[in-house]
């Protein structure tokens, strides 16, 4: 990160300040506009019809009695699909609106416009469906095995990929094998899916204000199904609140688009909660079994690994998702030997896709339970064992890519290691009933708990892989001492609109960053995910600063009749190097000026995964370590997690704060998962699509976290910092699970741990 | 849609006799999220937290028993006065939601949604409270048991509005216990109140959320008193898991997405065994 345009650093506002957020005040005032809060007179409400079967074939389809109801504007189904009919990240097999068949409880069927919510409600229950019911195909391995017939024309196979590394015979004097399973999790953000469409006259066109991650993946489908122009459809970011994957599919965009055209009156769209459960996709289910094979001094020799991950009704990004659990399946360790197997599939249920570690979360469930089983056998530590194995710059992983990051894994052990433990005993130090598993409840007393330890490590893949140039565009402008940055990059909350002005203010010695709206008028910046924007759209921005800078030093130069080389940026003002009293204030110096520069920024090439794996499909990798400590209740199987201490390689700390803050955010995800978050899936059908329950962690289940940043800046990112959102959800579940087994000296092997699990 | 807001139960209760399909609305914590989820529609309402007198509570002259205005909050029975003559419903009322909840939420709203899993409702159980209720007709009182008659129902004529319950004030060790999923801000998947009453040398013990009504566990009550040693309050380890193992054959309790019927009868029987140690902490 050395950067000798820049003198010093003196001001705040700056890269590795602990900058606030520039919405901070607004949203913990309870100010800020998300997407749901957009002030337009005069819309229509829009409302959706949906499957209430998994599989079942629409016999009939009668809007008409639905055109009875006084204010209803609207009802539009699969026929009225200008464009294309169908949809999706990576395969367009997904219907706007089912005609033929549904596939999924929850599937759009029709939508509705009206002058009102209500009439909406009632219009959708006044349009009659009947149904042919159909088998279900539930049952992930049943698409596995091709026993159910094919219920989308694609098949039931999304992708089948395997891994075969060296020698597929190898073995050692220690063996060790595990069943995995994980629920369903939901993303869960709060802010609800909601969009506006405003109309071109005519219907030339639409503009959609809508809550999202990716604009321009948006962009690319919604202009192909409403069958305009690219042109002719304009996105803007509308308020978002969190996404966490659950909006980089469509959802709510094509319908409320379609009824805005065809009425030619604004429209919005709200969800609700129940029905964003059924609206976006959610994490994939797996069911994962792996087989270790190690020296008797605890060194792998060989994995064999088998992934069955259910993808749902439609395809989404379950081919990524398979290839990151395939490619991740040996964790942050050396392994040379590898025989790995993995399956997406189709199923009746809801569709599954992109979520915080996308893939990894589950192959790093089972690896790291497959180290604590190898641990054992060795009769060594869970620290010990993952020391032995870890891996560094220059390793080659099971496919074929040889790591050329930054990989500090040992570091993030030891780091973690060497954080303190709880000094509290079991109950705490006073009689606060909140210090022990069940709280409020009082179910237990000191003596009825038992406390664990357990580890978790992880290696998680940065950017998109298998070939996607997923390259971010910036623009920067200079004008008036002012900065003024333009760029698509979708702020879901994760502070990307923070990191933007530190460094433009770094660059260009500028405390006034504003920020252009945030829409489509820009090129592409790919999606916010895959822990991607710090170091895409964070090098979009610096590039393009830094080409204003040069315009600048030139303007500067030419005005002293001094080489441009000499300048740089020191403070507030542009000073000449070699004489240090020749300075001019950067809001002089652009007196009347404008440099204007726009960036691309493109990671270097990645390529497909061959039939047998093999291939540099990632881009760059970042390293994490959990250790969680948990107190347990194992005639009740009630947890309490006492403390999560962490070491994360996140290159450079940009802004500590917002670093603590994904830190943090991502362990309470990961608790979510380890012990409570789960859809509860029965026949095809959610049963608990509330936050009534589906339980996340409130306040007085989030731990303290003590936390770790390795600073290792990474020659290969653009600002040296790599991508830290999706590493501390990754294997702080594991840690808990194992701290759970540590504790009450049971195998655990599928998350969330139930009650039941522990005590049954 | 109408909402009234009277100040008396008197004005209340006219107005239910005039519209006895009125919603009435205390907290809100319950009606509104069935509103929200389309279930109910708010056509008329009598909006009940302006009436002062279900606001109010008072100990009876002899001090055996409290009684609690319907309109009480959570958070006025969690700590204070009434904390100390019923602990068990003070800790039933620190489990409910979260303090937004506790603070406008309400006893009388509790029985009026008489849910399984409403926190207050195994205390009022075991402590065979009396519950009020007023029409314009006149007021009557039913002991809780005779009150709640299913999941979610109850013999609240629709014109009557619950005016309060009545609760005795023991002598004797009494709490109760909830597990859920969440150390906080859940809905309980078992839950359990045992109350000990030393005058009478009795145990009552009620089970919440394992069967479509609130339970009592006579066999258990009427077994394990015989078994205590009331001067040294003491009981054997065996009786305390006998004790368990009985209050866990009452339980009547399902499968559901919350839960399985194996673990609320298996925390059926952790929690009445702890709560029966609590009460007799020695041997
Ligand atoms: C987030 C959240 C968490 C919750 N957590 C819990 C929990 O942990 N434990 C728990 O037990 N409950 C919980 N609840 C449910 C609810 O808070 C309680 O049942 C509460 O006691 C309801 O009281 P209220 O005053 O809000 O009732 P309201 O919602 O106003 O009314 C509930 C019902 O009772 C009727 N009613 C109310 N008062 C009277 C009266 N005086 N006469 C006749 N009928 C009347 C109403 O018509 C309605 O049918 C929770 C609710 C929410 C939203």
């Amino acid at each position: 990160m050395a950067d000798s345009g820049v003198a010093t650093r003196q001001r705040p506002g700056r890269i590795g300040d602990s900058v606030v957020r520039p919405d901070g005040r607004e949203k913990v005032r309870g100010e800020f506009r998300f997407s749901s809060d957009l002030p337009v007179e005069g819309a229509l409400w829009g409302a959706t019809l949906r499957s209430v079967h998994p599989h079942a074939r629409i016999k009939r389809l009668d809007v008409t009695p639905a055109w009875k109801i006084p204010g209803v504007e609207a009802i539009i189904t699969a026929d009225d699909v200008p464009g294309k009919s169908t949809y999706g990240l990576i395969f367009a097999d997904q219907p706007v609106f089912a005609s033929e068949v549904v596939r999924y409880v929850g599937e759009p069927l029709a939508a509705v416009a009206a002058d009102h919510p209500e009439t909406c409600r009632k219009a959708l229950e006044a349009i009659i469906v009947e149904y042919e019911l159909l088998d279900p195909l539930t049952d992930p391995e049943r698409a596995v095995d091709g026993s159910h017939p094919p219920i989308h024309p694609d098949g039931n196979v999304i992708r089948h990929q395997r891994v075969l590394c060296g020698d597929p015979d190898a073995t050692g004097p220690v063996v060790v094998e595990g069943f995995y399973e994980m629920g369903m999790q939901d993303q869960a953000f709060l802010g609800l899916e909601a969009a506006l469409a405003l109309p071109d006259p005519g219907g030339a066109g639409v503009e959609l204000h809508v809550a999202t991650q990716a604009m321009h993946e948006d962009l690319h489908q919604i202009a192909a199904c409403l069958g305009l122009p690219e042109d002719k459809v304009r996105l803007i970011l509308a308020g978002v609140g969190g996404a966490f994957g659950g909006r980089e599919d469509l959802s709510l965009q094509v319908h409320t688009c379609l009824l805005a055209l065809r009425t030619g009156r604004p429209v919005r769209v709200h969800y609700g909660r129940e029905e964003s459960f059924l609206g976006h996709i959610h994490r994939h289910p797996a069911r994962m079994w792996m087989r270790h094979h190690a020296t008797a001094d605890g060194r792998i020799i060989k994995i064999e690994a088998r992934f069955v991950l259910d993808g749902g009704a439609y395809a989404s990004t379950s081919s990524a998702v398979l290839v990151n659990a395939v490619t991740h399946t040996q964790g942050p360790y050396v392994c040379e030997n590898a025989v790995v197997d993995g399956w997406s599939v189709r199923t009746n249920n809801p569709p599954c896709g992109a979520m915080r570690g996308f893939g990894v979360v589950q192959a790093c469930f089972a690896h790291e339970g497959q180290m604590d089983k190898l641990a054992a056998a060795c009769g060594l530590s869970a620290v010990e064992i993952r020391l032995r194995n870890a891996m560094r710059t220059g390793d080659r992983l099971i496919t074929g890519q040889v790591v050329e990051n930054v990989a500090p894994v040992e570091r993030c052990i030891r780091e973690t290691d060497a954080l303190p433990l709880p000094d509290e005993p079991i109950g705490g130090f006073g009689d606060d009933p909140m210090r022990l598993p069940g709280g409020a409840g009082l179910t237990a007393d000191r003596g009825h708990i038992r406390r664990g330890i357990g580890w978790g490590v992880a290696i998680k893949n940065m950017m998109y892989s298998e070939g996607f140039d997923d390259y971010s565009t910036a623009r920067c402008s200079l004008a008036d001492g002012v900065a003024t940055l333009k760029f698509a990059t979708a702020e879901v909350g994760q502070g990307f609109v923070t990191i933007a002005q530190q460094i433009a203010r770094t660059l260009l010695g500028v405390d006034d960053v504003q920020l252009d709206r945030i829409d489509t008028t820009i090129g592409s910046a790919g999606s916010t995910s895959a822990s991607r924007q710090t170091w895409m759209s964070g090098g979009a921005v610096d590039m393009a600063c830094r080409r204003v800078r040069e315009r600048l030093f030139e303007h500067v130069g030419r005005m002293w009749s001094v080489d441009p080389i000499r300048l740089v940026v020191d403070g507030d003002s542009v000073v000449d190097s070699s004489d240090s009293s020749r300075r001019i204030s950067v809001a002089d110096a652009t007196a009347g000026q404008r440099f204007e520069e726009t960036a691309e920024y493109h990671h270097p090439p990645t390529e497909p995964l061959d039939e047998n794996g093999q291939g540099d499909c990632h881009t760059a990798f970042a390293f994490v370590a959990h250790r969680a400590v948990v107190d347990v209740d194992p005639e009740l199987g009630l947890v309490k997690v006492i403390q999560v201490a962490t070491a994360q390689d996140i290159g450079v700390a940009l802004n500590p704060l917002s670093v603590v803050g994904q830190l943090e955010g991502g362990i309470a995800q990961g608790l979510g998962l380890a012990v409570m978050e789960e859809i509860v899936m029965q026949d095809g059908k959610i049963r608990n699509p509330s936050f009534t329950d589906y339980l996340l962690p409130t306040f007085l289940d989030m731990p303290p976290v003590v936390a770790s940043l390795i600073e290792e800046p990474d020659p290969r990112a653009p600002l040296g910092a790599k991508g830290i959102g999706e590493p501390p959800c990754i294997s702080v579940t594991p840690a808990i699970v194992a701290a759970i087994r540590d504790a009450i000296g049971k195998d655990l092997s599928r998350v969330p741990v139930r009650p039941q699990d522990i005590c049954l | 849609m109408t909402v009234s807001v009277p100040t008396s139960v008197a004005e209340a209760v006219s107005l239910l006799a005039a519209a006895p399909d009125s919603l009435v609305l205390a907290g809100g914590t319950d009606l509104m999220v069935e509103v929200n989820a389309g279930h109910r529609s708010l056509d008329r309402v009598i909006a009940v937290d302006r009436i002062e007198e279900l606001r109010d509570w008072s100990i009876s002259a002899d001090r055996r028993s409290l009684t609690i205005g319907s309109g009480v909050p959570y958070s006025l029975v969690m700590d204070g006065p009434i904390a100390e003559l019923v602990p068990a419903l003070a800790q039933a009322s620190r489990t409910v939601g979260s303090p937004q909840i506790r603070h406008v939420g309400t006893i009388g709203g509790n029985l009026g949604t008489c849910s399984p899993a409403g926190d207050t409702l195994p205390v009022l159980a075991a402590l065979d409270a009396q519950i009020h209720l007023r029409s314009v007709s006149g007021g009557r009182t039913v002991s809780f048991s005779h009150f709640m008659t299913g999941v979610k129902r109850n013999s609240r004529q629709p014109d009557e509005l619950i005016t309060g319950v009545t609760l005795p004030v023991l002598p004797g060790w009494q709490g109760y216990s909830k597990v859920g999923v969440r150390n906080a801000m859940v809905i309980a998947t078992a839950s359990s109140c045992l109350a000990v009453d030393e005058s009478t040398r009795s145990v009552r013990v009620a089970l919440g959320s394992v069967g479509p009504v609130i339970i009592r566990c006579t066999d258990a009550e009427d077994w394990v008193v015989g078994q205590i040693d009331w001067e040294r309050r003491a009981v054997d380890d065996g009786v305390v898991a006998e004790f368990g193992q009985r209050c866990g054959v009452a339980a009547r309790p399902i499968d559901d997405h919350r839960s399985t019927a194996a673990y609320r009868r298996r925390a059926i029987e952790v929690l009445s065994a702890r709560q029966l140690r609590r009460a007799f902490p020695n041997g």
